[in-house]
């Protein structure tokens, strides 16, 4: 075996490669170990699966095209790359959805055997795109993988149609070869997921290596890469989804809060991985219930909170609208439930695979009457595990419904994820009361104003309670005026008074400047990365990321003051725009994308020159 | 270590279970009944006070909790049985109870209805069906007969009603039983065997709005034709009825007929009630009987054994558990593929 020499491979800081293929294709999981690949290897990741609403859409077809986007470097990196460096487009149709996202120069891997007829007229394709200068742009490496692939395993007993499921492997063994990775991991994982079929595991492994080689020897690519290891913080690491995260950060809040938890959820796109994950933790006693709908689901989340246990139900969009009433009764009957809402593009049924953060306002206001919640809200897919347990810690401190603001992009995208140690967790026991002297069951703490949690079982203590206003106090049936006047009002100011109990905004930057660019959820990875290349270029701006939407953390006014303009990009029309004006009076100005797309650094980035500069023409 | 004899437990009585709350129903309700056998019951099951939960809708009939001296949940309309499930699934230590109506149960929370049957949680559901929608006064309900004049059906109601019965057969129930309001004898004493029943219990009562649709069942339920109009089902016994109790149902295929006793029919040609049959086909049957074709069958209709989903999701976690050992949280964290940064 021949050895390339050192100068041949060029050192990168980072790279973007996006695997896409057929849904059946495989790319998911290629994108996966090329994944874990690069975090074991000591890289910084982040990746972005972008897979069809379709189960299984025509063969070839472009509405059956499955995508896996991975970026890797050297340094810290807080999202999955605004576009591709590397496209391995594994059809013609996988080619003709994904190409407007490579950049300029970048490179293309394409499976050339199936630029056939047949395949170029599903993808809409007039000319076989390989031939002529269409992609001229680009530097084009045409691979036969199929027909490699399939020499490779000539001789390993399985179907033709077995073979062809194996070119995943083959393309990711190029892609290894190119940015000098190790086979190793992927090659235990092989005889681990395919334990029961030693053929196919053999097979995987075999074109896996047939691949690497034909990268080294073939020459079609003039060098390859090196992306050295990222100086991330000491700690043991793990690759995390925002959807695993969120369930390992129910369970263990389950566990600081000394409560039972039941999970009830319907599944839906993109939140079912929640029930999924917690369905298969029996053995920490945690009860999942598959509910017949999003109102049952929610019901049964209330029922468990009503005797005492931690009451859980996830969702997306549509069914957060589903669950509004219920939510209602939780707000009246001040129970302390979570409801995870893993947002999606909308309105109704929407983009159900496609990212949008469209649902603050429903969460903030989509019910009946004065019907005031907490809302958090993660902003990578790792920090979903701490914003769970501050979700539970926020409803059963303050009886109060929470949710939980997630999105698709979070919760199907991963990143490493530092171990936590259970020693370094607060818990935050609640209690119930046991003296039935001294009951009543809308009695409230003096601070917090909020009700105790008296539960069922507890002698004494029988009281009933409902949807129907609630006396002062009491808890009976009342339809005074005045009392409703002033419940209206507990309810309010119980949850405003979280405030205290939840940490101060903090800024990334300088504490006042021209630009303050102001965020939540998703949208982190891509504001924190515009604004450190903005610092970096000597620009006055900072930023800031909101994880407490209600109530807002008790600074967020003193931030806001200290900078001239202040910027909100948002994956909606302005949704946290309208809340900050209206609540602030500051005239913030937008930055809003509905594309069913991430956020892209360079879009940020480009709106904070165009701010800034406005400003320094505008002094002069 | 001398042995301490425990605590007797507290005898009570039905008033322990009359909360301080001033009823609310129209004068002449069947309501009330319904609430004092439920109050009477009470005792008799032995069951402490503070582990019993009346959970209820929204309808009438749902303000029953309030009057209730237990835990209760007046909840939203239809939603009762799923926060019954909810509680049930955490506190499997619970005597849960779900009030509902016809309308509740079986038009805005039909689903629900059909699934916690279907499950097999461990409750009693007590749906109280006055064929009307009382407390939005007046409209007809999902088991208002064909043709009724309302206010929301100035020329008839064109809808087709719905079996209470059949549809809980149909969902798999494995306790149906019917009873009426103004037969409290027959009302305490099938609470009772709904109460003691393990999984999902339901019972139809046929319950009078006298102001809304008074005399809804007075056709068959008055007194004086009771025991020429309805059935009296019980375990067992072949199926007689009529204050001579000289008729009886006999079964031609799947289709009942009414039969005079005597002239060559005896008892042995009846259908005799068995409501432990495994299969469903003869409980239906009986359950479709309805006035003035048939005498209307009172009773259980169906009393199985099968094992709740409460008792298999806790056997799932005991399963688990002893098969993985208890859940090792730091261990999880770390699950799969690690690497550790200096």
């Amino acid at each position: 075996m021949t050895t390339k020499d050192e100068d041949e491979i060029q050192e990168l800081d980072r790279v973007t490669i996006r695997f896409a293929g057929d849904s059946g294709d495989g790319m998911q999981l290629a994108g996966l170990q090329f994944t874990n690949t690069s975090a074991l290897f000591g890289n910084d990741v982040s990746t972005m699966p972008d897979y069809p609403a379709e189960i299984r859409a025509p063969t070839g077809s472009l509405p059956g095209v499955s995508a896996f986007q991975v970026s890797f470097s050297s340094y810290e990196i807080y999202t999955p790359g605004d576009e591709p460096d590397v496209l391995v487009a594994m059809n013609p149709a996988a080619l003709k959805t994904n190409l407007p996202d490579l950049a300029k120069g970048g490179t293309l891997v394409v499976n050339a055997d199936e630029f056939n007829e047949t395949n170029l007229r599903k993808a809409a394709y007039e000319d076989n795109p390989l031939e002529g200068d269409q992609l001229a742009a680009y530097r084009v490496i045409k691979v036969p993988i199929t027909s490699m692939n399939a020499r490779a395993l000539k001789d390993s007993g399985l179907s033709p149609q077995q073979i062809d499921r194996s070119r995943n492997s083959f393309a990711l063994g190029i892609m290894f070869w190119l940015y000098e990775r190790p086979m190793e991991p992927t090659l235990h994982w092989f005889e681990e997921k395919f334990a029961k079929n030693p053929a196919v595991a053999k097979a995987n492994a075999t074109t896996l290596k047939a691949g690497y080689n034909f990268g080294e020897t073939a020459e079609l690519f003039p060098d390859h890469y090196r992306v050295r290891k990222a100086n991330l913080p000491p700690g043991r690491y793990r690759n995390i989804t925002g959807n695993q995260a969120t369930a390992l950060g129910f369970l263990t809040a389950s566990r600081l809060a000394k409560r039972p938890l039941l999970y009830a959820s319907y599944p839906i796109t993109p939140a079912s991985d929640i029930l999924e994950e917690l369905a298969k933790f029996k053995r920490f006693g945690v009860k999942t219930f598959q509910a017949e709908d999003e109102l049952a689901a929610i019901g049964a989340a209330i029922g468990a909170a009503f005797g005492g246990a931690l009451g859980l139900t996830g969702t997306s969009g549509p069914g957060l609208a589903l669950k509004s009433e219920a939510i209602g009764l939780a707000v009246m009957t001040e129970l302390p439930i979570v409801i995870i809402d893993v947002q999606r593009a909308g309105p109704s049924t929407g983009m159900p695979t496609k990212n949008e953060q469209g649902d603050l306002l429903q969460a903030m206001f989509g019910r009946n009457g004065e019907s005031p919640v907490a809302i958090v809200a993660p902003a990578t897919p790792g920090d979903c595990f701490n914003m769970a347990i501050e979700a539970i810690r926020i409803a059963t401190r303050h009886m109060v419904p929470t949710i939980f603001l997630s999105d698709g992009y979070l919760g199907s995208g991963s990143e490493p994820w530092i171990i936590p140690s259970l020693d370094d967790l607060e818990s935050f026991e609640v209690t119930s009361p046991t003296d039935a002297e001294t009951f009543e069951p809308y009695a409230r703490d003096k601070e917090t104003l909020v009700r105790p949690w008296a539960v069922p079982g507890t002698p004494g203590l029988e009281h009933r309670i409902g949807g129907l206003e609630k006396s002062d106090t009491t808890g009976l049936i009342s339809y005074d005026p005045e009392n409703h006047m002033r419940m209206v009002a507990y309810r309010q100011q119980k949850v405003e008074r979280i405030a205290d109990d939840i940490p101060e905004l903090t800024v990334l930057g300088k504490p006042e400047g021209a630009l303050l660019v102001l965020g939540w959820g998703s949208t982190y990875g891509a504001i924190i990365s515009a604004v450190q290349r903005a610092q970096s270029s000597g620009l006055s701006v900072s930023a800031a990321h909101l994880r407490y939407l209600n109530p807002f953390p008790r600074n967020l006014g003193d931030v806001l003051a200290r900078f001239d303009k202040v910027l909100i990009p948002e994956l909606n029309l302005g949704q946290l725009r309208m809340l900050i004006r209206a609540r602030f009076l500051v005239d913030a100005i937008g930055l809003n994308r509905v594309t069913g797309r991430p956020l892209k650094i360079r879009e940020v980035e480009e709106q904070i020159y165009k701010l800034v500069q406005q400003k320094a023409v505008s002094v002069a | 270590m001398t042995s301490v004899a425990p605590d007797p437990l507290p005898v009570l009585a039905r008033k322990d279970f009359v909360s301080d709350q001033e009823v609310r129903w129209c004068p002449g309700c069947g309501d009330y009944s319904i609430l004092a056998q439920t109050q009477k019951l009470m005792p008799e099951l032995g069951i402490p006070r503070e582990n019993i939960v009346f959970i209820s809708g929204i309808g009438c009939n749902s303000r029953l909790p309030y009057y209730m001296n237990t835990y209760g949940f007046h909840s939203i309309h239809g939603r009762a049985p799923t926060i019954a499930t909810g509680l049930k699934l955490a506190r499997p230590d619970l005597s849960i109870w779900v009030i509902t109506g016809d309308g509740d149960g079986l038009s805005i929370g039909g689903n629900h209805l059909l699934h916690i049957i279907r499950r097999n949680v461990d409750v009693v559901i007590v749906l109280f069906n006055n064929r009307i929608y009382g407390l939005t006064k007046g409209q007809y309900s999902p088991t208002s007969e064909q043709g009724k004049i309302t206010k929301t059906s100035p020329l008839g109601a064109i809808d087709y009603p719905i079996n209470a019965l059949s549809f809980a057969l149909g969902a798999g129930a494995t306790f149906v039983a019917r009873s009426l309001d103004i037969d409290v004898h027959h009302l305490i004493a099938t609470l009772e065997r709904a109460a003691h029943h393990k999984g999902t219990s339901f019972v139809e009562v046929y319950q009078n709005c006298n102001v809304f649709n008074d005399g809804a069942f007075i056709e068959f339920a008055d007194k004086a034709v009771r025991p020429d109009r309805t059935i009296s089902l019980e375990q067992g016994k072949p199926i007689i009825f009529g204050k001579e109790q000289n008729r009886g149902i006999r079964l031609n295929g799947t289709t009942p007929e009414i039969v005079e006793l005597g002239n060559g029919v005896d008892e042995s040609d009846l259908l005799v009630h068995d409501e432990s049959r495994p299969d469903r086909t003869v409980a239906s049957i009986l359950t479709r009987m309805e006035y003035p074709e048939y005498p209307v069958p009172m009773g259980v209709f169906r009393a199985v054994e099968r094992p709740t989903y409460n008792e298999l999701l806790e056997g799932q976690i005991e399963e688990a558990r002893s098969r993985e050992g208890e859940g090792d949280l730091e261990a999880l964290f770390a699950q799969g593929d690690t690497w550790v940064v200096d």
